[in-house]
Parts: structure tokens; sequence; C-alpha cells
């Protein structure tokens, strides 16, 4: 591997100036938690790094009663930390303060956690579940995409980092009340890939739920909604443990991981999904209260 | 080349580095600041950990350039002309180093939970280091060893 050259550009006009400019032999670098080793062992390219570590704008994080806007460069230990994101989504939270250690959770970024597009990346499974959606920017212009339809297989996203930025991570507010639920099995607490994960978000009106959403990994090849476990919650009251169980033993139904040297039999993994998805609805009524 | 310009250990540095070398490689060959070690070389095992900007990062997976215009503290610079800093004496006291290949990583991130808290409790000393591994000691010596710096600071009434 050989970089000529890291640039960095301090607004995301300059950025995607730099990247046409380039043209293909550039890439976003973020924390580099990631890239910087595929480009050590041959397994990505990039004569250019337009690192984007400079854009205050891809650091901003708002929030307002109907939604919470996160920059794509804001570091997993930053997201982790933020009073906000841990009283209106938990699961964000928990999700960020699991991924590998402090120093990569220093470092790492949402942005670079959704376009490495590891099906169990710890910050993309909650904000699947919760329906977040981000903003795209290339010279052709900008494009609003769900995170969830990002995904095209195992490390494969449709964004391409040489032409394009993902600049801002949207999520909604629930109208009702709601709440998320985040758990993780992994063989030690740090620096650990989970064998498998769930993220929830459940939404609910007068104790009643209108809404759920339910997604575990890795046992697919992205991030893995298992929808007929969501829907059978429908109509459910939020104190009805037993639904919450019947839903968790759908999702184990639904769910279909493979045998794996390092995280464990497909079988094994399976039943987990079952305790992880009702420990993770648990969490979420929790909050509905 | 590229021109990369930042701040080690509180002195100004300026040299010409290779954009494709990690910020480890950096420090060891081409400035010989051989403290942070370099053990698994993939962001795992926390050996060759110094602070930028003040937070624990791993520099074996950080390309150099991404350091350029920050601040760098390496274990070369927490001891005060020749006298230890009393989280190194805690270290040594406590029985928290043995062939040290972990030590000078696990002091900079001590160095940043007792910059953070003063007086942490084990879940956060467990936290703030569970990205180093230590072949040796056992881990528990760490907590007596944070427990005994906290006291050093106090005493001395010093900020790290
Ligand atoms: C030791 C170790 C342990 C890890 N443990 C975990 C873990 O437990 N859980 C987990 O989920 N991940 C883990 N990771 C993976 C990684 O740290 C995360 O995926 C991190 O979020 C990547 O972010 P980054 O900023 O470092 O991305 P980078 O490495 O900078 O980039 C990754 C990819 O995203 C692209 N990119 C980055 N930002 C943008 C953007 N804004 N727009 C467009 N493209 C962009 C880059 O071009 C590249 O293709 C681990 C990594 C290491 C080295
Ligand atoms: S050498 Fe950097 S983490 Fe192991
Ligand atoms: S003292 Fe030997 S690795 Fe920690």
């Amino acid at each position: 591997m050989r970089i000529k050259q890291q640039l960095f550009p301090k607004t995301i006009e300059e950025c995607i100036a730099l990247l046409v400019e380039h043209e293909g032999k550039a890439r976003v670098l973020a924390g580099g938690t990631d890239l910087f080793l595929w480009l050590k062992e041959g397994k990505a390219q990039a004569e250019t790094l337009v690192d984007i570590s400079l854009i205050e704008e891809l650091k901003h994080f708002e929030s307002d009663d109907k939604r919470m806007i996160l920059g794509a460069a804001l570091t997993h230990a930053e997201v982790a930390a933020h009073e906000t994101v841990k009283s209106c989504f938990v699961a964000l939270a928990d999700g960020c303060r699991n991924v590998g250690s402090p120093q990569i959770r220093n470092i790492g970024t949402l942005g670079g956690n959704i376009v490495s597009a590891q099906p169990a990346a710890d910050a993309v499974v909650p904000l699947v579940a919760m329906n977040a959606k981000c903003m795209i920017i290339s010279a052709s212009g900008k494009r609003t995409e769900d995170i969830e339809n990002l995904f095209k297989g195992v490390g494969k996203s449709s964004v391409d980092p040489s032409r394009e930025l993902i600049t801002e991570i949207y999520v909604s507010k629930p109208a009702g009340r709601y709440g998320t639920g985040y758990v993780r099995m992994a063989p030690r607490d740090a620096m650990a890939l989970p064998v498998v994960n769930a993220a929830v978000m459940v939404v609910a009106r007068d104790g009643t739920i209108t809404e759920a959403r339910i997604v575990t990994s890795p046992v697919a090849v992205v991030p893995f909604r298992t929808k007929r476990a969501e829907s059978s919650l429908i109509g459910k009251h939020v104190d009805d443990l037993s639904a919450l169980g019947a839903a968790a033993q759908l999702a184990e139904r639904e769910a279909q991981p493979r045998d794996s040297k390092v995280r464990g039999s497909g079988e094994y993994r399976k039943s987990l999904v079952k305790d992880i998805v009702e420990r993770a609805l648990i969490k979420a009524v929790e909050q509905i209260g | 080349m590229q021109n990369f310009a930042c701040t080690i250990n509180g002195k100004p540095v300026h040299i010409e580095v290779d954009p494709s070398k990690s910020l480890l490689d950096v420090l060891r060959k081409d400035l010989h600041l051989t403290g942070a070690k370099k053990g698994c070389g993939e962001g795992e095992c926390g050996a060759c950990t110094v602070l930028l900007d003040g937070l624990p990062v791993n520099s074996c997976i950080i390309p150099v350039m991404t350091a350029n215009g920050r601040e760098i503290l390496t274990i070369e610079g927490l001891a005060d002309n020749g006298e230890l800093h009393p989280i190194q004496e805690a270290f040594i006291e406590a029985g928290a180093v043995q062939c040290g290949f972990c030590t000078p990583g696990v002091i900079l991130s001590a160095k940043y939970l007792l910059d953070k808290y003063e007086n942490p409790t084990k879940q956060e000393i467990m936290e703030e280091l569970s990205g180093h591994l230590c072949r040796c000691t056992g881990y528990l010596q760490f907590y007596d060893a944070v427990h005994l710096a906290a006291q050093k600071i106090r005493h001395k009434g010093i900020k790290t």
C-alpha cells in the first residue's frame, strides 16, 4: 500500500471537490480504525485519503421534541457519553459503549460504522431499530436514505466513499411513548466481537403497543429485522410479559445464524437470539413505564 | 512525503513523513520514541497507546497524518526532569509492572482516567483499562496501582 497524501478539507463542499478532483483514487477517511488496516492489508486501495476530522459540520448534534440529528463524524465515545442520547435513545448509547475498547471508541465514528457494513456493527444495529436515516452528499446531489437500506451484504455498502459522504444521521422521535433496548452477547465485555446482538424500539399509546422494530445480528448478511416478531406485538399491552416472550420466540424462529468458528454454532446462537431479544424488549417497555 | 507538524510531549516537532505509515511507526522509527510498543499492530492489545489531544488511542492503527497539528503525549513525556510521575511510582510500588511491555500504554490510559476522575471506582478503572492486554500481571494489580496513584496525586496536590 502506498498512500500519497492525506488531505484535510474544512467543509463538506471542499471534501466533495477533493473526491471529484482525485476521481476514484481518493477515499473518505474518518477514524481509520477499519480503513487503515484494509489499506495495509491491500483489501482497499486509495492514493489520497480525504480526512473528514476537521469538518466541524460533521460533529454537529441537535435534538428537539421531534428528532435527533447526529453528525456522521461523531465518535462512539462522544455518542455513548451524550446525555441526550442516553435519555432519548439508550440503545444507541449502549451500542456505541460496546464498540471495541476506549481507544477504538475515541477515534471510530458513526459514519465509518455504517459504511464498513458489518452486519453486527454495534452502532448500526440500534440505528436500524430506531429507523434512522442519513444524508448522503456527492457531486451529483444529496439523497436521504434509510440506514437499513444501505447494507448490500457483509462489508458491502451502497455508499461509495470514493464519491460520497455521509454527513448526518436523523432519528425521528416517535409520537407516542417509546423505549429502546440493546443487548449484546460476547465472550467478554471488551474487545470481543458479538456472538449475537439485538436492538429494539417499542412505541405505545395508552399502554398499547402501536409499533415495534426488532433487529438482531449477525444472523444474516445484513442487520436482520424479525418482522413476524415485530407484528406479533402490535395491539399488545406493554405490561404483557408473555407477549414479549412470544415475540422473542418468533424472532428465534426467524433468525438463521450460520455456524461460525469464531462466534459459535448456529443452533447455539439461534437460542441466544430469543434470550437477548426478550431482554431488549423488557428494557424498552420499562422506559415506557 | 508530507510535512507533519505536531506537539509531542510538549515540544514542537516538524518533520517529513510517509503518509502510509502509522503514528506508532513514526514515533518509534523516525523519532526514536520507543516507549510506545508494537504488540499486535491491529488495535487489539493497547501496547501502542498514546494520548492524542488528551484521549487514549491506538497509535498502530492511526495514519501518522491524523495527528498533524495535534498534541501527543507518550510515556517519555510523563517523568519530570528524571523524577517519575506519581502514576509511574504507583505502578512500580503496587507490583503492576512485570515484563513492562504493556506498561507504557496502561499508564497513559490510567493518566486519562485520573485526569477525568479524582478517585475512580473499580468499575471505572475496569472500563477505562479494558483496551489493554497484559500477559504477566493478572490485571488485579492495576486496581491497586490506580488507587495508589490517586492517593499520591491528592497528597502532592499536583495536577497530573
Ligand atoms: C480492534 C478493533 C475492534 C473493533 N471492535 C468493534 C466492535 O466491537 N463493534 C463494531 O461495531 N466495530 C468494531 N470495530 C470496527 C470499527 O472500529 C468501527 O466500524 C468504526 O465505527 C469505524 O469507524 P471509523 O471512523 O474508524 O471508519 P474508517 O476506518 O475511517 O472508515 C471505514 C469505512 O467508511 C468510510 N467512511 C467513513 N466515514 C464516512 C462518511 N462520513 N461518509 C462516507 N464514507 C465514510 C471509509 O471510506 C471506509 O470505507 C473494531 C475495529 C478494531 C480495529
Ligand atoms: S500494537 Fe496497537 S493495539 Fe496492539
Ligand atoms: S507486564 Fe508484561 S504484559 Fe503486562
